[in-house]
């Protein structure tokens, strides 16, 4: 079978303990995988904890945190926080953490915050906009 | 063209963080001059409801927000009739005089003339 391939934006609103997130992961994966394109993935809501690799978890489970980070070096690909929604759920990095004065840069280098205007010129770029963790 | 995105504001005004970053999606949409249009559904109705008086909770009036959207360009705004009469809300008492309500039978309609669709 052919697909013509397609551009697609991302968004996450789910944390990463939600099924949600993990099945995001999946999908990119293997929207690359099938020759398609990810013109940005865009976290928002508790979509934003995806963004951070503090997290320590039992050795045998997945941590999230770390396989986003990963995938997105590996792939290079556009990857925003939106800034909002990460400072109040303390997902910083250190220009934010620097300004509000708090110990703890925690944002992975994989991700840039941004604000929410990024997920909405990407979508006007998009072929197609799959959201995950929406209520 | 730009595309259409339509915002399906689900969650009561206390609930959690839902329907504000809801909202902040939709007026951010509005200040880029975007077509967005907004449908409360679900518990997202009480959203509508006047008066109501937040500073107990601590927490920020919503309705001021909400106020706000025509003067970011945003008048595409909906609510479920059918929400709307299960939880006794009646239409003269919204808080926003511009939504339109619709039947059930019209919301599959609007989700279908919009390019891409968000859920809160």
């Amino acid at each position: 079978m052919f697909y013509l391939p397609m551009k697609f934006v991302i968004s996450v609103q789910a944390s990463p303990q939600s099924p949600a997130s993990r099945r995001a992961l999946k999908f990119a994966q293997a929207v690359l995988s099938e020759g398609h394109e990810i013109l940005r993935i865009f976290l928002y809501q508790d979509g934003v904890c995806n963004a951070t690799s503090i997290p320590v978890l039992p050795q045998d489970e997945l941590d999230l945190g770390v396989a986003w980070a990963e995938f997105i070096q590996q792939h290079q690909l556009d990857a925003v926080v939106c800034v909002a929604a990460a400072l109040r759920r303390g997902i910083l990095n250190t220009a934010e953490a620097q300004r509000y004065g708090r110990k703890a840069s925690v944002l992975s280098d994989s991700w840039e915050l941004s604000g929410l205007g990024q997920l909405h010129e990407a979508i006007q770029q998009a072929d197609r906009l799959v959201s995950f963790g929406g209520s | 063209m730009a595309k259409s995105l339509l915002v399906i504001s689900r969650q009561a005004p206390w609930s959690g963080l839902g329907a504000r970053e809801a909202l902040d999606l939709v007026l951010a949409g509005g200040a880029f001059d975007l077509p967005i249009s907004l449908l409360f559904l679900d518990d997202g109705v009480f959203q509508l409801l006047p008066e109501q008086k937040p500073e107990a909770l601590q927490q920020k009036d919503v309705t001021a927000n909400l106020a706000a959207l025509p003067l970011f360009g945003v008048e595409q705004l909906y609510a479920a009739r059918t929400d709307l009469v299960q939880r006794g809300l009646g239409e003269s008492q919204l808080a926003l005089e511009s939504v339109r309500i619709l039947e059930d039978g019209a919301l599959a309609d609007l989700i279908n003339r919009h390019d891409q669709v968000m859920t809160f």
